[in-house]
């Protein structure tokens, strides 16, 4: 049975930091199809879409029928550990750094024989369920989970190299002003962060909620104004160094359309929060955490933007907001480059329609700050990269999937009231 | 030696005398120092902002310089009559067009910390003018006049005050207001706090009536002030020069006060 | 196979092998793969007395010797030939290049074929070969942990070793057991005994297997020359007749392990095709990567029934002198494994035997050899099987 993960120590100041090494990146342009879907958490794999065979590892016909119609298609999660080793040698510094290591085969209920990762408390030849993540490198892999939940279950020391659990790590959430800033440190309290440290823009303005923050467990209330540079710089000169997971839950959101707006005073606003704020969070934390992400069982790891899905495609209603959030996003898409090598993964929460003032006058179904907050941390336990949340968000991301072109149409449909 | 030759060289020679204290009535310009909040979904005050350029490295090997930014009523400020809509079509009322001699001038310093400190929605009164006249002499013609508060000594949430309800500061109503423009002829009027309204001033009547009547009528507002306890009643001479921002509804600006230290 | 040719195959009547050259291995070398295939070549003019002029046949195997290929090596080695190909199944190249060259020279396509293999091992050679091994290793092995073939071929021995009741001190006689043919053979990078106890206490690599179960990456090159007999008499060159061979890419692909290779496809073939019987193979070389493909060909080539080779093994010494002489000079496991000479080391052993050139190793009366290969782990198996019997010259 896995050991629960404990405390980690104070960091030995002789020591020097551990750099962060890589598990295999590279990867076949057909493979990329299953790291994408890993990256949502999905077990994907080719299926002939004129055979119904399912292939593995990834092809451009069917190997049974020859058809080129492969599709990737969501699989059953189950299967059965036919062989397992345990390397206690590898060419690659990456698992060399973490031998032992267990890998075995697995006879997928979905047909092919794979080779995974293994949860520490699968038995031999046991049934298993296979999830995908992507792991330190980025990219997809398999790793076989007891069928049955264990005790300890996540703190398992492979399966945390796909996870980026809050447990006893040191979060930044970059604006407590809000409902959602707020429920963001109490997820991460419930998630058993050690520290959440808390940004607070502009402490002559008051702002509700304030006590109730400051009364959390770990939270530690900091000055931070992500619209200014020498406030971002100054706490990262402060925190950056023992930051792990920084929650980006600063927004400024404001309905209207580019013709609606007189001048560019609220959309530089937009900017200035939505992609400024970012870059500024990004060229001052960015770097640390960089360099900390094979820093012990509290190294840095993930680093969480909450979007609008809006950011995939833009919805006139909220024109000038969504431009600013489509630069947020690419933003996010250079940052996840930038950080491929370090083991931090950049996760892009994308929320459909948020409870709270800016969108008062949209219609149901919305995102509660609350439930926002909640699935980050269910996102950073699972280690998962993109989710997509809520209905609206849900259906808009598919229609993305199916065709950005037409979607832009679609929304193009859709007024406000 | 022309009169007003005389003139400038004994206040050049009291100058460098340390006769004349140069007194900064000026805030630092800090990205944190708080501004007027209006209900959201106005427009906004631009804080205050700097941005490096370059730091004697690799984007400029041997200097050092940064882009600032921010709003024309940012940190202590100057307000142009056009500033509010009671101004806007009064000739020479932008920081570019009024007149320079404006910028130069007496002083009257008008202590109302006590009762600021006693009721953070003091509100000056032509009747505390009154009583101040009594002990100082009367205002002079086309004098600046400050309202000292010692709100400038509060920092954070205690400057700007603001609750549920709004801010609560201290400032003048609007009787005080229209004395002083229509009996005293001011040329300006100061405060410390964040604008020259009182925190509570929506609720006048007229809603606003230092920006309103004082900028209706072609004056000037100072606001942000600070080290007024160190200008004295009367007697100093206020330089406040705004940057000639074309069409400028006001701009950021050093404000001196000279005092004279010899006894009277 | 519903529409495949069902035509009898033809023999290889008068087609022989001859000029077995082995160019002494080392562990790493600096030298590039040229270097290796360019000594293996003119050693192959020491053993048979051939200039550049009179080869018209190449036949190369080699995973080093980027940027080049077969084509780009002619002109290296002045060689003008008439036929040329480039073998890349890695441990079954060596009788792969065996067949393909014998149907070249009994088509009249060449006269005298030379087939080389060899590589280079670079300090880092070997890393890099692998992370770079195939598509399917790079999406779908290497990333789960890069134990490189060490973790496919446990996988292998775990399952292989859980169906069929093999044990670990099976694989571990076979190891010492080709240890003690390699003290006989000069050329073994392996020159100490290994014992029995050693092997079961050895450290494990990645479980079940051993250190010992492990070939040593290394250096070297191998070759041999492949003509009609009339050739071989007129330049007064020792040879082996080939009697038979088989070759099988893919097989059972969808065994969820591979438990078992190509070779049970068409092993009757072989037989058959061969006129002889397992009971009359003298010496028998298989490709050695790990003892678990040894027992798997000693099955899947008919030497024992599938799931015997635990009481096979028990029977039998495995040393050249013994019963069942088995990869008498060692083997990869104590010879090292020279990258694509691996997949030649026992063919060439085996010529060796039949041409009276062993020496301190040499099988008494050795008639008629086996010779097997299996190559390249392309995900989690080994793709390629192949295997040939030979015959003394008379």
């Amino acid at each position: 049975m896995v050991e629960p993960l404990k405390k980690p120590p104070k960091k030995n100041p002789q020591k020097r930091t551990v750099l962060p090494t890589l598990p295999p990146f590279a990867r076949s342009r057909r493979a990329l199809a299953f790291t994408a879907a890993a990256a949502e958490g999905r077990f994907v794999l080719q299926r002939c879409a004129d055979c119904e065979s399912v292939c593995y590892p990834a092809r451009e016909i069917c190997p049974k029928c020859w058809s080129p119609a492969l599709r990737w298609d969501d699989m059953p999660d189950g299967g059965q550990m036919i062989a397992e080793t345990t390397l206690r040698t590898s060419i690659n510094t990456y698992f060399r750094e973490r031998m032992p290591w267990r890998i075995g085969t697995v006879q997928l209920d979905a047909g092919p024989s794979v080779l995974a990762h293994i949860h520490g408390d699968v038995n031999e030849r046991s049934r298993v369920r296979v999830i995908a993540r992507t792991d330190k490198s980025g990219q997809g892999v398999m790793i076989a989970l007891p069928e049955k939940e264990t005790p300890n279950m996540a703190d398992d020391r492979q399966l945390r190299t796909l996870t980026c659990d809050p447990k006893f790590r040191r979060v930044l959430i970059t604006d407590g002003r809000t409902e959602l800033g707020q429920a963001a440190a109490k997820a991460m309290v419930d998630a058993g962060a050690s520290i959440i440290f808390v940004g607070i823009a502009e402490s002559w303005r008051p702002y509700p909620g304030k006590e109730a923050l400051g009364a959390l467990p770990g939270v530690e209330i900091l000055p931070l104004d992500i619209t200014d540079t020498i406030s971002v710089q100054e706490l990262a000169g402060e925190i950056g160094g023992k930051t792990d997971i920084l929650i980006n839950t600063a927004e400024h959101v404001r309905p209207g359309a580019s013709m609606e707006r007189d001048g560019v005073v609220t959309a530089r606003d937009e900017m200035e929060v939505n992609y400024f704020g970012l870059l500024r969070l990004i060229q001052a934390f960015g770097p640390g955490m960089r360099a900390r992400g094979a820093d012990g069982d509290n190294s840095a790891c993930a680093w969480v933007n909450l979007l609008s899905v809006y950011a995939l495609s833009n919805w006139s209603a909220y024109g000038t907001t969504s431009a600013s959030q489509a630069a947020a996003y690419s933003l996010s898409q250079c940052l996840r480059a930038e950080m491929a090598g370090s083991g931090v993964k950049v996760v892009n929460i994308l929320f459909g329609p948020l409870d709270e003032s800016w969108r008062q006058p949209l219609p149901p179904p919305k995102v509660t700050p609350e439930r926002l907050a909640r699935t980050v941390a269910e996102t950073l336990q699972q280690g998962i990269e993109t989710v997509a949340l809520g209905p609206v968000a849900e259906d808009v991301m598919r229609r993305f999937k199916e065709d950005p072109l037409v979607l832009e149409r679609e929304l193009s449909q859709i007024q406000l009231g | 030696m022309s009169k007003s030759n005389r003139l400038l060289n004994e206040l050049g020679t009291a100058l460098l005398a340390g006769d004349i204290d140069t007194v900064d009535l000026t805030h630092t310009l800090d990205p944190d120092f708080p501004v007027m909040i209006l209900p959201p979904e106005f427009g906004q005050c631009a804080r205050f902002r700097v941005e490096e350029v370059s730091r004697y490295d690799d984007r400029g090997p041997a200097w050092y310089w940064r882009n600032f930014s921010c709003g024309e009523h940012t940190g202590t400020h100057f307000d142009a009559p056009v500033h509010w809509i009671s101004g806007k079509d009064l000739p020479d009322a932008a920081v570019d067009s009024i007149p320079p001699e404006a910028f130069v001038g007496p002083v009257c310093v008008l202590d109302c910390s006590r009762e600021s400190a006693a009721d953070e929605d003091f509100l000056l009164t032509p009747e505390f003018i009154e009583a101040w006249e009594s002990k100082h002499d009367t205002i002079p013609e086309q004098s600046w006049v400050l309202m000292r508060t010692d709100w400038s000594r509060r920092s954070g949430a205690e400057y700007l005050n603001m609750r549920e309800d709004g801010a609560h500061t201290p400032g003048p109503n609007s009787d005080a207001m229209q004395f002083l423009i229509d009996e005293r002829n001011i040329r300006g009027f100061g405060t410390e706090t964040v604008g020259t309204d009182a925190g509570q001033a929506t609720h006048l009547s007229p809603p606003y009536p230092a920006h309103y009547l004082l900028h209706g009528a072609n004056r000037y507002g100072l606001q942000c002030l600070a080290n007024l306890d160190k200008v004295p009643p009367t007697g100093a001479i206020l330089v406040c020069p705004p940057l000639k921002i074309k069409h400028g509804s006001g701009s950021p600006l050093r404000v001196l006060a000279l005092v004279d230290r010899r006894p009277a | 196979m519903s529409i495949g040719d069902k035509r009898q195959r033809q023999a290889y009547d008068g087609i022989v092998v001859a000029a077995p050259v082995s160019v002494p291995y080392e562990r790493y070398s600096p030298e590039p793969a040229h270097w290796w295939l360019a000594r293996a070549l003119s050693g192959l003019g020491s053993a048979s007395g051939v200039s550049p002029s009179d080869v018209d046949g190449l036949c190369v195997s080699s995973f080093t010797l980027f940027p080049d290929t077969a084509v780009g090596l002619t002109q290296h080695f002045g060689l003008t030939p008439r036929w040329l190909d480039h073998i890349p199944t890695g441990g079954a190249s060596g009788v792969i290049a065996l067949r393909k060259a014998a149907r070249a020279v009994q088509s009249g396509d060449a006269g005298i074929v030379a087939c080389i293999a060899g590589d280079t091992n670079h300090v880092d050679s070997f890393r890099a070969m692998l992370t770079s091994f195939s598509r399917f290793s790079q999406d779908a092995s290497y990333p789960y942990g890069s134990g490189g073939p060490n973790g496919s071929f446990a996988l292998m021995t775990q399952d292989y070793m859980h169906q069929y009741g093999v044990q670990k001190k099976h694989f571990g006689k076979l190891c010492v057991a080709q240890r003690s043919n390699a003290l006989h053979y000069p050329d073994a990078l392996m020159k100490t005994p290994l014992t029995m106890e050693q092997y079961m206490s050895a450290r494990q690599i990645a479980d079940p297997i051993v250190l010992f179960d492990c070939v040593m990456p290394c250096a070297g090159a191998e070759a041999f020359l492949v003509m009609h007999e009339d050739q071989a008499k007129d330049m007064k060159l020792p040879f082996a007749r080939i009697l038979s061979t088989i070759e099988r890419h893919n097989a059972y692909p969808d065994d969820p392990v591979q438990t078992r290779g190509g070779w049970s496809l068409d092993k009757d073939e072989l037989w058959e095709q061969s006129g002889v019987t397992p009971a009359d193979v003298s010496l028998l070389q298989t490709y050695d990567d790990y003892p678990v493909v040894i027992a798997m060909q000693f099955e899947d080539l008919g030497f024992c029934e599938k799931g015997d080779a635990g009481a096979f093994i028990a029977e039998h010494t495995f040393t050249f002198d013994g019963s069942f002489p088995h990869n008498t000079s060692g083997g990869q496991l104590s010879v090292g494994q020279a990258g694509a000479a691996g997949g030649y080391l026992g063919l060439v052993e085996a010529i060796r035997q039949l041409t009276g050139a062993a020496q301190q190793n040499a099988v008494a009366d050795a008639e008629i050899a086996a010779v097997s290969g299996f190559g390249m782990i392309n995900f989690d198996r080994g793709l390629c099987s192949a295997a040939a019997i030979l015959a003394r010259q008379e």
